[in-house]
């Protein structure tokens, strides 16, 4: 559209730009990892993700973070099929009713977790009222899953839809056609087609999960410490940026690991060339 | 089957709106403790227009969700447009660096934002907030515009370049209404975003200086102020009205299209 | 006769308030190449996705093999298809794609690789195997969709406007190996098309259809020489198409003049669609043939010209290896035998169905 000089002015902002607010920081806090307050190379911050059971934070965090988004996955699937399914009518406005809930501020939306789930909360009212057992859920890991699931669902959900709805009726039609059953056609055809569509929403929720300080501290009752809420307190209580930003260098490593798999699996790729 | 998507459907929606309902009726609780319940009250929907905290907070949300959504609009749009020109390979590139605020972690952002902006000897507060959350927009933005971009027709421009238009005008006149739509898309999705980012605010944000996100994250430890139910609760409304309207003005268009 | 295959027995459909099919009874059998022909929105892929399973009828019923499967799904009906935009699996090579069907039917993997060789020997693709099917050109997609669909050994093969999407010459290509394929292997095919030439070539019988409605049956020599009414004389080929009156057996009124012709059975006085093909027109001296008029316009299409001469107010096309000039006096000549009469639309629908 214009020539090789006015593109080039043009993307110089967003180069300065990403220069200055995605590559210096992140060196900083990489500066920060691996020194020490004298300003000179240690690994000393590293080695401490093996003491004062921040290895333990790290292995739940993993844990809870992974069963987050298998749940997330399994409710996701059959969700945006039904909402692909019949391309027209109400469909819109179901997906709207989808996303309103986004708009509610997810502090909140958390805390009121909090109020259904703790031991005199909706849920052991209700089931007070029908005589059945109560349970105690607040402050345990499964209270921390579902506020991972509610905040991080839509992130699951928006590329998998998108990917769903790329795929042509006529593609599954066909698979009918050569004998598939609707099952067949799920794994042979639908699945297969949506893992780029997955595998971003995957990277999407287990990132923020892993690495959330809030829904724990909400949810938790700041007695199950994640990676997040230890690397927030050297922050904001001990004031040892060092080795905050020594436990986030460990954390980076899990990201890095995360965007390789999401380059792998681009949808951009497949973008055509204009 | 038909009763079982029906079913699960259902089951969803109560999973995403049982919290939203919660919030609505503990705005409308006369009791100022969660999960305890007095009776009706409208006293917070009135006490809500004398408190001065969350009028500030609700300022500064507003005005850093507007600010940084409208300047990450027009950097991501010359950048889309920018990159467009790039071969695939280029692009792909360009592309993976402005993914990288979305693919990583919000805590690292915030933290290394925060690093940038003391090393630079920028002192927190409401600037280092607007540009933080910038950072994080842009990102949407480019996400919004790019594909819209890839696929307008470049015939129209060059037929307004033949017609004599010189290629800023060109621009501005035929592949800017064209792209309307995702810039809009891209405005809103940032704001949004801004408006209920914590954790990076969180962190480059200074004392004194809230948006309302923060301000509920310092008021959990001493109880919520039912005020802010009240707010969450207007705005949750508002928004559900004008996703009525746009729902109804959507059939109405339909219907005149058949009706065509 | 050949045996009935499948009986589609007073067919409707809508969608919504919008009525697609209508009346429609027809039989098609073994071994055939069958084509629908018809505008677009005549609802000829809506009749081809009835048969598949795609959509279920209002009201009537398929019968295949005598036996009712209205309500079968598509994937327990022994029917095939090839769709219009191919629709093979991006995430398969050309083998997987063409082995999907008997993988389904749980056939061993010997038999499968056989079936695939022969699938792909059958539509001129020996080797293709591994191939990454986005990658290849859009003649070559079209082979591997029919050598998925035939691999199955279908009784019936559903064709969707296979070819529109394929440039010229590879359309002419596409038109003759399909017609082999049909030959060689007995699969009956009914195929979905717009495009006249491509039906007349291809089918052992044409439906002509429009608005829902089934207009005509026939080969392809039937429909094009005694069109059954105007609509089908003017969809297939060029035609002239004069309002004319029989006056008795074998006598028309056309312009106020009476002329010959071969039809019988009309009753007298009965307002009918005369039809003239412009290619049945030999231009004469003026005064010398039945019309005089004047020539206004001479377009050369390589083989032939096509003129357009104004008389009695009419304008005409012929089509004549000779040209002529514009503004020069001629007339025109009709054999008899040319002049085909049709009967006016009777009932409304076919009125407006003849108002295309």
């Amino acid at each position: 559209m214009f020539n090789t000089m006015t593109r080039n002015v043009l993307l110089t902002p967003f180069l300065i730009w990403a220069v200055l607010f995605i590559f210096v920081p992140l060196i900083c806090i990489v500066w920060y990892g691996v020194t020490d307050y004298d300003g000179n190379f240690s690994l000393d911050n590293m080695s401490l993700i093996f003491e004062r059971g921040y290895l333990a934070a790290l292995k739940l965090s993993v844990e809870l973070a992974l069963i987050s988004t298998v749940v997330c996955l399994i409710l996701a699937y059959p969700l945006c099929l039904i909402l692909t399914e019949n391309r027209r009518d109400n469909t819109t406005i179901i997906s709207l009713l989808f996303i309103l809930p986004l708009w509610m501020n997810s502090l909140l939306s958390t805390m009121a977790w909090q109020t259904i789930l703790e031991s005199n909360g909706i849920i052991n009212q209700l089931m007070r009222l029908l005589d059945l057992p109560t349970f105690n859920m607040i402050n345990t890991q499964g209270a921390i899953v579902v506020g991972m699931v509610y905040n991080f669902l839509p992130y699951m959900v928006l590329p998998l839809f998108i990917s769903l709805s790329k795929i042509d009726k006529s593609i599954l039609e066909a698979a009918q056609d050569l004998g598939a059953n609707s099952w067949q056609t799920f794994f042979r055809v639908i699945l297969p087609l949506t893992i780029p569509g997955a595998v971003s929403g995957i990277t999407m929720v287990f990132i923020p999960a892993l690495t959330t300080f809030v829904i724990s501290a909400l949810l938790g009752g700041g007695k199950l410490l994640l990676i997040g809420n230890i690397i927030e307190q050297e922050f904001t209580f001990q004031y040892d940026w060092h080795v905050g930003c020594a436990l986030s260098v460990i954390l980076m490593i899990f990201i890095v690991m995360n965007m390789l798999l999401t380059a792998a699996f681009d949808p951009l790729k497949e973008e055509g060339d204009g | 089957m038909r009763y079982i998507k029906k079913i699960y459907l259902a089951t969803i929606f109560l999973f995403l709106y049982a919290p939203i309902g919660v919030l609505i009726a503990q705005s409308f609780n006369a009791s100022r403790y969660r999960g305890h319940w007095t009776g009706v009250t409208l006293d917070w929907y009135t006490k809500l227009f004398n408190d001065e905290r969350i009028a500030d907070a609700l300022s500064n949300t507003l005005s850093i969700g507007l600010l940084s959504a409208g300047i990450a609009t027009i950097l991501g749009l010359i950048t889309c447009v920018a990159m467009k020109e790039f071969s695939r390979k280029w692009r792909a590139t360009f592309m993976s660096i402005t993914n990288v605020p979305i693919l990583n972690a919000d805590i690292v952002t915030g933290i290394s934002l925060m690093l940038l902006f003391m090393g630079l000897g920028l002192k927190l507060g409401y600037v280092s907030i607007l540009l933080a959350h910038i950072v994080f927009n842009v990102p949407y933005v480019i996400l919004c515009i790019m594909p819209q971009l890839m696929t307008l027709d470049k015939s129209f421009y060059e037929a307004a370049l033949d017609l004599g238009a010189s290629p800023f005008k060109a621009f501005a006149s035929v592949i800017l209404p064209e792209l309307r739509p995702s810039i809009f898309a891209g405005f809103l999705l940032a704001f949004t975003m801004s408006a209920d980012d914590f954790i990076i605010t969180h962190f480059t944000k200074g004392a004194g200086v809230d948006t309302l996100t923060t301000e509920i994250y310092a008021e959990l430890k001493i109880g919520i102020h039912p005020e802010m139910y009240a707010l969450s609760t207007l705005v949750f409304f508002c928004v559900l009205i004008f996703v009525i309207l746009f729902a109804i003005n959507r059939r109405k268009l339909k219907h005149i299209e058949e009706a065509i | 006769m050949k045996r009935e295959l499948i009986h589609l027995e007073n067919i409707a459909k809508s969608f919504g308030n919008l009525l697609v099919l209508d009346e429609i009874d027809l039989s098609i059998y073994e071994s055939e190449f069958i084509t629908l022909l018809g505008p677009s929105g005549c609802g000829k892929t809506t009749m081809l996705r009835i048969i598949g399973g795609f959509e279920m009828p209002d009201t009537g019923r398929v019968l295949f093999d005598g036996k009712d499967i209205t309500r079968l799904p598509p994937n327990r009906r022994p029917i095939n298809t090839v769709f219009q935009k191919y629709s093979l699996f991006s995430h398969m090579n050309v083998e997987e794609n063409i082995s999907f069907g008997p993988k389904i039917a749980g056939k061993s993997a010997d038999y499968i690789r056989d079936k695939v060789k022969y699938a792909l020997k059958l539509v001129n693709l020996e080797g293709y195997e591994k191939h990454d099917v986005t990658r290849l050109s859009g003649g070559q997609q079209q082979r591997i969709a029919i050598a998925r669909a035939v691999v199955n050994e279908p009784k019936v093969l559903l064709l969707d406007e296979p070819l529109s999407a394929l440039d010229l010459k590879l359309r002419r290509n596409m038109r003759r190996e399909l017609v082999g394929i049909n030959k060689e292997t007995g699969i009956t095919f009914i195929f979905v098309t717009h495009d006249q030439e491509e039906a007349l070539s291809m089918s052992d019988r044409v439906v002509v259809m429009n608005q829902g409605y089934i207009q005509q049956v026939g080969t392809p020599e039937n429909v094009y020489n005694e069109p059954e009414n105007a609509f089908v004389a003017d969809f297939i080929g060029d035609s002239n198409i004069i309002d004319g009156v029989m006056v008795r057996d074998k006598i028309v009124r056309i312009f106020g003049r009476e002329y010959p012709c071969v039809d019988t059975g009309f009753p007298a006085e009965c307002p009918v669609d005369v039809q003239i093909r412009p290619e049945d027109i030999k231009l004469a001296a003026p005064r010398e043939g039945a019309f005089n008029g004047v020539v206004t316009r001479v377009v050369f299409w390589g083989m032939s010209y096509d003129i357009n001469v104004e008389a009695d107010g009419f304008e005409w096309l012929i089509q004549s290896t000779t040209g002529r000039t514009v503004g020069e006096e001629v007339s025109l000549h009709v054999a008899p035998e040319n002049i085909q009469i049709m009967s006016k639309p009777q009932s409304e629908d076919e009125e407006v169905a003849a108002d295309v």
